[in-house]
């Protein structure tokens, strides 16, 4: 038992230094700073400054968080977490060098755009297409931003709170093959 | 021959022939999705053999294959492409409905899910479980051999499914 | 003679079609394709010039679904995610429910869980290898593996009754106690199984055909995996260092009791992702057998929060308070305090992780689950681009997409 709160107490401290160092860095960009259940850091940025952010927690000497663990959204249609904006975007970052995670979160309005986080890592591409499919989130700058989990002809996005779990839609004929991309160059 | 067409001594031998000839060679086309296709490859290999049954080429174009077996969920996104399989294979064919996800949805009654592949194609025989268990695929397969047998395989048998537009758009009741 | 229309050609010696393009598709009902994935390339004779992936052919809906089901229902949904390795993602699942309750389970239990992601690590390397093998035409490795899978389900059967979808955890213990002649199964079939897999290594690492086919293909340099987010064996075949059983000891398995080694690769290519999955079954087997030594075979499977347990079938049958609480925990769930979590494991494939936003309530509000075949299978087209054709099948065979987790 004491070697896990051994393990919990280092890594508060982490978490500690690595919020503090993201504060001085980013300064008016953190609306705010909360902890999780299992005290991970939750870091709010505003909407138009995420890439910066982003760039500042992997690329800072002592943060570090390479790794882009996770991009996923949800639906805040109660206003339960105070701020402007109904859908919440989430990154979850992972550092292996201090072996400590961050999540940065930051607010969307219904069809407002997001600043697109695949030029910091490819690996958000398709994360982001998700968001945008299931939830209609629209992301800035983005590459390609079409459906991917859904059918393209699909209307509506399903992980709102709005659309109802049970409405099926069957389409007769096959999905179009997106010809004009494989017709551009490489 | 009878005027009428009903069939004679003649025309039943050659029919219960070629039955047992078509039960006992059984080429099907795997069309796995998901989990039960991890069943389904078990089946076929080595521990429930079976190519015991005949049912050992697996052929992967529909042009060559008699059984299609549909194992795993058909989402709304797969089902055109399987209708397209469905069609292109050439009569005589059979369907095996393997695992409640294609019989009836299985566990999803969600958004992008077909409830049954039965709304879109017919279905000869129906495999229930999740994933079923490889003796009820065999037990099955035999079922559908029996089927094959005595000639029930024709086109006005074979079970036709709710209508999914009763599902599409309707009253969905949380 | 050959034109000077050099914006589309990649320096092909063998280049012959001059302007001349084939769009191939590779569609989703395909032998060679991991359940249903579809490719569209733009082929210049056998070279791949372009290639668009295509997922959510077995998009099922179960982060919404999970909004409208208590927490125990969704167990079933975590089986059939990576249905190859089902035990992991229960194991994983319920430790992320608990990690947002903060309920803590006893020893016991994180042993067998322990023992329950080594074994479903095994088998699900047993299929990837054994399918990537059967693409490149080696069908006798595929079915030796899959002869010893079949021995496993014999030994998973013994412990929860289910064979490929298992559903054996719960959130704050098990289902049920392993039985007593479990760990004696589970030493038997690690007996035989070594010299299987001794007998499968001799057939295809050393084998000249093989290296031909799998060296130097689907190569991704560290950088570039870094950027892609690979976890797991391709990212340790690439050489990142991340291996979330040794980095992450206050998770609640007891990795740190035991001693394995991670193995790492050098270039990223399919051989070296074949020999570090190798490697690790080898060192799986390690771990399965210090864990069923070290195991207790007696003490409680159940944590003591009496907001998750269901009381004891003798008090339930005779007394109204708990048939009470049995009846409200089935039929309503337990509530989760609000607030939210992010819960990571090192699944057989990467890195496999539940988010977990909970506003109160049986139901989670959000549930997201972080596939790792999700962030990898976006990667296929960098890495082929350039290669031939017959690649394209040993490149995807090597980064174990289950259609499954991809699509969720």
């Amino acid at each position: 038992m004491t070697e896990t709160a051994n393990a919990n107490a280092k890594l508060n401290e982490k978490y500690d230094a690595h919020v503090a160092r993201l504060q001085e860095l980013l300064g008016a960009t953190v609306i705010k700073v909360e902890r999780d259940r299992q005290n991970v850091p939750i870091v709010w940025v505003k909407r138009d400054q995420v890439v910066a952010a982003l760039r500042c927690a992997k690329d800072t000497n002592g943060l570090e968080y390479h790794f882009l663990s996770d991009l996923t959204a949800y639906d805040d249609v109660d206003g339960v977490d105070e701020g402007q904006g109904r859908f919440v975007v989430v990154y979850q970052l992972y550092s292996p060098q201090s072996k400590t995670r961050l999540r940065i979160k930051t607010r969307a309005e219904d069809g407002q755009g997001v600043p697109t986080a695949t030029v910091v890592w490819e690996a958000a591409n398709w994360a982001e297409r998700e968001v945008f499919d299931l939830m209609g989130v629209k992301f800035d700058g983005h590459p390609d931003l079409r459906r991917i989990l859904l059918d393209v002809r699909w209307q509506g996005h399903p992980l709102r709170k709005d659309y109802h779990w049970r409405k099926y839609q069957l389409f007769n004929d096959p999905e179009p093959i997106p010809e004009h991309l494989l017709k551009e160059g490489l | 021959m009878p005027k009428d067409g009903s069939p004679e001594i003649l025309t039943t031998t050659v029919d219960a022939i070629s039955n047992w000839a078509r039960k006992n060679s059984l080429w099907p086309l795997p069309f796995g999705t998901s989990c039960c296709g991890i069943e389904m490859m078990a089946v076929l290999s080595s521990d429930y053999d079976m190519s015991r049954f005949g049912a050992e080429v697996v052929r992967f174009s529909p042009r060559q294959a008699d059984l299609i077996i549909c194992a795993g969920t058909i989402t709304m996104k797969m089902a055109p492409v399987l209708k397209n399989i469905y069609e292109q294979m050439a009569e005589p064919k059979w369907v095996m409905a393997f695992g409640v996800c294609t019989s009836s949805g299985g566990i999803y009654n969600a958004y992008p899910v077909l409830q049954g592949i039965d709304t879109i194609i017919p279905v000869d025989v129906y495999i229930p479980g999740c994933p079923p268990s490889p003796e009820g695929v065999i037990h099955g397969l035999m079922q559908l051999q029996r089927r094959i047998q005595t000639g029930e395989y024709s086109k006005a048998s074979r079970v036709r499914g709710r209508e999914l537009g009763k599902l599409t758009g309707g009253d969905h009741k949380s | 003679m050959k034109t000077e229309n050099t914006d589309l050609h990649l320096n092909d010696p063998d280049e012959i079609f001059e302007d001349a393009r084939q769009y191939m598709n590779i569609g989703p009902s395909h032998p060679a394709t991991h359940g249903t994935l579809r490719v569209m390339v733009r082929l210049n004779g056998e070279t791949i010039e372009k290639s668009i992936s295509e997922m959510g052919y077995l998009h099922r809906g179960k982060e919404k679904i999970a909004e409208h089901n208590t927490y125990h229902k969704f167990i079933p949904h975590t089986d059939r995610m990576n249905y190859c390795s089902s035990l992991m993602n229960n194991v994983a699942y319920v430790m992320a429910v608990e990690k947002v309750l903060q309920i803590e389970v006893p020893e016991r239990t994180k042993y067998i869980r322990t023992i329950c992601c080594e074994i479903a690590r095994v088998i699900d390397h047993l299929i990837c290898l054994g399918i990537g093998a059967v693409d490149l035409g080696a069908f006798s490795f595929f079915l030796y593996g899959f002869h010893q899978r079949e021995e496993a389900y014999t030994v998973i059967e013994k412990l929860c009754g289910a064979r490929l979808t298992t559903s054996y955890t719960r959130v704050g213990g098990l289902a049920m106690p392993p039985p007593d002649d479990f760990f004696l199964a589970l030493k038997k079939w690690l007996d035989t199984f070594e010299p299987v897999f001794n007998e499968m290594d001799n057939l295809l690492t050393e084998n000249k055909i093989f290296k031909d086919r799998t060296i130097g293909i689907g190569a991704f340099t560290k950088e570039q995996a870094m950027a892609y987010s690979f976890t797991g064996p391709c990212a340790r075949a690439s050489n990142i260092n991340i291996d979330l059983r040794r980095d992450q000891p206050e998770s609640g398995l007891v990795y740190d009791k035991v001693d394995f080694e991670v193995p790492l690769g050098k270039n990223g290519d399919v051989y070296d992702r074949y020999l570090v999955r190798m490697e690790e079954v080898r060192q799986s087997v390690r771990i399965l057998r210090q864990l069923s030594e070290k195991c207790p075979k007696t003490g409680p499977i159940w944590c003591d929060d009496k907001r998750v347990v269901i009381p004891e079938k003798e008090r339930v049958y005779n007394s109204m308070e708990a048939m009470i609480h049995h009846f409200k925990f089935f039929m309503e769930g337990f509530d989760v305090p609000p607030g939210e979590a992010y819960t990571a494991v090192e699944g057989p494939n990467g890195e496999l992780g539940f988010y977990i936003v909970s506003r109160g309530g049986p139901m989670p509000w959000r549930l997201r689950v972080r596939a790792p075949s999700f962030y990898m299978y976006q990667s296929l087209d960098p890495m082929i681009k350039g290669q031939k054709i017959a690649d394209l099948v040993a490149s995807l065979g090597s980064i174990n997409i289950i259609a499954g987790e991809l699509d969720r």
